[in-house]
């Protein structure tokens, strides 16, 4: 790849300090390393598997507005937090955690549980007791 | 408290870690160097390994072999530790660091506080290094290759991205750090004809009978993708190639990043060690990146598609059926040279 063919397509790394990195060949034929905003086929590739997770968060989402499920099995889908790595995470057994996927049940956890939940999913405890309207 | 540490980025975290730790120490290597030393191209293709229930796919050494390998041919002393404890994985890091002496650490990207949200995934691989403290406010210093400056980090999240749980690779705190160094470096000549040598074969000397790793897996690769579409559906054949590209080189370098940091290598090699040829396997190399670069294009087109544009699995499987062909005579002709 030649230097002034390194991708520069600034997508997900916009206001971050993250870029990449890569060795490309200038006008002498010498390999440099030359700074990258991103590259728009990763993007592409980025893109395709949040709209995946996207879509799985819209039915969970549409089963937590019908009464099925709680909020949290949407927040935690939404956050790519499988069970098995929320009870890694939490220390709530799968079972548990399967537990308070109950609209009923999870309507009557307590604060410490609802903080832990809220903490592993990176939200805040109001943001896990609902999902966007 | 902050030791006097030059942040570089870097193509790649461990290569970068290295690189920059060493300059701490007063040794200039550059990271392709590093990576040509430490003999770190590869390929593997696993389908008994998963990640996110997709197959694995690496375009380069396992994590933390770089480190060791490199270590021992330079002739630097290094530790290794791995934590049940939270504490006192903090508290020993502390302790080095305050001794003057920068600290590695494999960490999970997921609750890495300045990457962005989208690429928080659940990475148990990526390397920091911690090169100080802010007393004021406790948090910690870090030189991350990934980032374009020092950033920080507190210690509640430290804690969370050092124990970064998940069934593939969890982590035990791991961290390294460099104990003691030589007077001066050994002479590099024949450690990177060796490297190169060992690289070769590496890349080629498995029997046909094991389709996973070097230029067979590239092989098996695309044996494989021909029949994806038939076999997953098209939706899970798409997030399938979407993982080859970004799931284990989330940040950094995919596929062809190697391939051109191999490439500057053999330049640097090349000026080192007087092997003018090494200076046309360079190109060589640098033409096989573009190769893998166009595999990545042509793969995205199939799960994005755009007007004019269309390719087929059976066209991935034409590329990689290429580059397969041309690595193995890469490694096979390269070896003979050095």
């Amino acid at each position: 790849m030649k230097v002034e063919d390194v991708p520069q397509d600034l997508k997900y790394f916009k206001d971050t300090v993250m870029r990449d990195v890569t060795y490309a060949v200038d006008k002498d034929g010498n390999y440099k390393s030359v700074m990258s905003d991103g590259w728009s086929v990763k993007n592409d590739a980025l893109d395709i598997t949040l709209e995946d997770i996207n879509e799985e968060c819209e039915a969970i989402r549409q089963r937590v507005l019908a009464g099925e499920t709680s909020p949290l099995e949407y927040h935690a889908a939404k956050n790519f937090m499988a069970v098995d790595l929320l009870s890694d995470y939490t220390g709530f057994s799968k079972r548990t955690i399967r537990k308070h996927f109950d609209p009923n049940t999870f309507s009557q956890l307590d604060g410490e549980t609802l903080n832990k939940y809220a903490d592993v999913l990176r939200i805040t405890v109001e943001e896990l007791k609902s999902v966007p309207k | 408290m902050e030791l006097k540490f030059e942040h570089r980025p870097a193509a790649h975290c461990e290569n970068g870690v290295i690189s920059n730790m060493l300059r701490f120490y007063g040794f200039e290597l550059s990271e392709p160097m590093i990576f040509g030393l430490a003999s770190g191209m590869f390929f593997s293709h696993t389908p008994f390994v998963k990640m996110a229930g997709m197959a694995v796919t690496s375009f380069r050494t396992f994590p933390g072999i770089l480190f060791s390998r490199i270590s021992k041919l330079l002739g630097f002393k290094i530790t290794t530790k791995r934590y049940l404890n939270e504490k006192k994985a903090i508290a020993d890091m502390e302790k080095v660091l305050l001794s003057g002496k920068p600290v590695g650490c494999v960490v999970g990207m997921y609750y890495l506080p300045y990457v962005p949200l989208e690429y928080r995934f659940h990475f148990n691989g990526h390397n920091i290094c911690i090169i100080g403290k802010d007393e004021q406010t406790g948090e910690y210093i870090v030189s991350d290759p990934n980032a374009v400056e020092k950033v920080r980090i507190t210690k509640k999240d430290l804690i969370k991205v050092r124990f970064a749980k998940g069934g593939t690779y969890p982590l035990l705190g791991q961290m390294y750090w460099i104990e003691s160094v030589p007077n001066e470096l050994p002479d590099l000549v024949p450690m990177i004809k060796k490297a190169i040598k060992k690289n070769c074969w590496l890349m080629t000397s498995q029997p046909k009978w094991l389709p996973y790793f070097g230029v067979n897996g590239i092989y098996y690769l695309s044996r494989r993708i021909k029949n994806w579409e038939k076999e997953m559906g098209p939706r899970k054949a798409s997030l399938n190639l979407a993982q080859i590209i970004r799931m284990l080189e989330e940040i950094g370098t995919g596929g062809a990043g190697f391939r051109y940091m191999f490439g500057a290598f053999l330049q640097e090699a090349a000026q080192k060690t007087g092997i003018e040829e090494l200076n046309d396997y360079s190109k060589r190399i640098t033409d096989i990146g573009d190769l893998w670069r166009d595999f990545a294009y042509k793969a995205a087109r199939i799960f994005k598609k755009r007007q004019g544009e269309t390719y087929t699995y059976d066209d991935l499987s034409e590329v990689l059926y290429k580059i397969a062909v041309l690595e193995e005579k890469f490694y096979k002709e390269l070896k003979t040279v050095v």
